[in-house]
């Protein structure tokens, strides 16, 4: 295994039609642990991870990985907070990424249905994906992006509409993928799941991190008073 | 003659299928990786390309039959390969009449498609082949709805393979040519016979198809 880390951000800002979405950042990452990124609405939580991640295109500033970056993006995985379902079956749809990486069908086939035992899917192994729940769904989603046990996982809200339980499962998912020692970094709304899983923190305002910060010390007293008051559950402009 | 089995419409009817379905999977070979290309890639030429493609598909028949007619003949630039009035023409005359169709039915399906798809196989790092792949297996149900619309255009086209096959009996002769003749020698009830034919043919392809493929069936997607 290849590392990635220590990511570096330099000066890294994004923008689409001339408004910047998100930027400049400058922000160093190291191997472990799980980042939540937290902000209103259109704080640039998902334009972070999108950058990061290399699908959206850097205006200005540089990303450095510790390794090529080619090889940077063969070691990452991306959830979307609307499960992207490709037209298959729950198997095919785990199988994919593994063909892509290169294994024969049948090996891929074997690691898929193991990735789907892991989840809770392996009941419906032939079930077209398209027709699962939204809590099966995005743990499929989940499981497809760690079945290539990716290094570092980027997850935008991914339990945005999910019920309890469903979120549940999906947390005990993560904890053990960061246990397992893949990066999480994560974006949420729902401050409970912050506290339950962060071990750092990243807030976001206006389209630039405005504090970073190791968990304990974010939700013991954050030092902005904006966060503060973010997290007392005021709305923060 | 339709009760007993003629030998002669036997023949006609199986060169009617032999001629077209020839075309239709030529036709979708070239087609079909085309409209996934145009979904997936975008180059400078991409919307005058989907542009004309679609521009295309209203070709008129016999305006293709003349083209091919002139590069095929003795004297045109592919008449020494002796193609003329023979299905092989008349497969290229179809070919070139589809094409445009069922890449601009496919090209309208896969994109929708790929819009669903894009971040995901962007972020799964995808060669652009890899996508199209993916693109074309996973929305094979919509492509096969673009390839029965092409097999309906040639099947019952009559234009250009006049043109270009000329109709000659036992050689050429097809449904659509035989009906042009009857009907032009007033032989009224033989032509609308042959018309059912032709018609009943078409409607056992495209289930036959369904059936082979399974769509509509436990309604999957």
């Amino acid at each position: 295994m290849s590392n990635l880390f220590p990511v570096k951000l330099e000066g890294a800002l994004v923008r689409r039609a001339g408004k910047v979405l998100i930027g400049p950042v400058d922000l160093e990452l190291h191997a472990k642990g799980v980042a939540i990124v937290i902000g209103p609405n259109g704080a640039g939580k998902t334009s972070l991870l999108r950058m990061m991640h290399g699908i959206a295109r850097l205006g200005e500033g540089r990303i450095d990985w510790a390794c090529p970056p080619s090889e940077a993006r063969a070691h990452q995985a991306f959830v979307f907070q609307q499960p992207i379902m490709m037209r298959r079956s729950v198997l095919g749809n785990l199988a994919y990424p593994l063909r892509l990486s290169g294994l024969s069908r049948p090996e891929a086939n074997a690691r898929a249905a193991e990735a789907a035992v892991d989840v809770g899917l392996g009941e419906m192994l032939d079930r077209p994906a398209p027709y699962l729940s939204g809590g099966e769904r995005q743990k499929l989603a989940l499981a497809r992006a760690l079945v290539t046990q990716p290094e570092l996982l980027f997850l935008d809200e991914p339990c945005a509409s999910l019920d309890g339980r469903a979120t549940r499962e999906i947390e005990e998912i993560l904890t053990r993928a960061a246990a397992r020692g893949t990066r999480l970094i994560m974006s949420t709304h729902d401050m409970g799941q912050a506290r339950r899983l962060a071990t750092e923190v990243l807030f976001l305002l206006n389209g630039n991190i405005h504090e970073h910060s190791p968990a304990e010390a974010f939700f013991g007293g954050a030092s902005t008073a904006q966060a503060q008051a973010f997290l007392k559950g005021d709305i923060v402009e | 003659m339709l009760i007993t089995l003629d030998a002669d419409l036997v023949e006609i009817t199986l060169r009617s299928l032999y001629v077209t379905l020839t075309a239709l999977v030529i036709a979708s070979a070239i087609a079909l990786p085309l409209g996934a290309l145009l979904a997936v890639r975008r180059f400078r030429a991409r919307r005058v390309t989907i542009a004309v493609l679609n521009a295309l598909m209203g070709l008129p028949p016999v305006v293709v039959g003349l083209i091919v007619y002139v590069m095929l003949s003795r004297s045109g630039p592919f008449g020494v390969l002796g193609l003329l009035f023979t299905p092989t023409a008349m497969i290229i005359a179809q070919v070139i009449i589809i094409v445009p169709l069922i890449a601009s039915i496919a090209h309208q399906a896969l994109r929708e498609l790929w819009s669903d798809y894009h971040d995901l196989l962007i972020s799964m790092n995808t060669t652009q082949t890899q996508r199209v792949q993916a693109l074309l297996w996973d929305g094979r149900r919509a492509l096969l709805t673009a390839s029965l619309a092409g097999f309906g255009r040639a099947i019952g086209e009559v234009g250009a393979i006049m043109v270009v096959g000329g109709n000659i009996d036992h050689h050429t002769r097809v449904l659509t040519t035989a009906i042009a003749l009857e009907t032009g020698k007033g032989e009224f009830a033989l032509a609308l016979g042959l018309g059912f034919v032709l018609i009943a043919m078409a409607i056992a392809v495209n289930l036959a198809i369904h059936v082979i493929s399974r769509t509509e069936r436990g309604g999957r997607w």
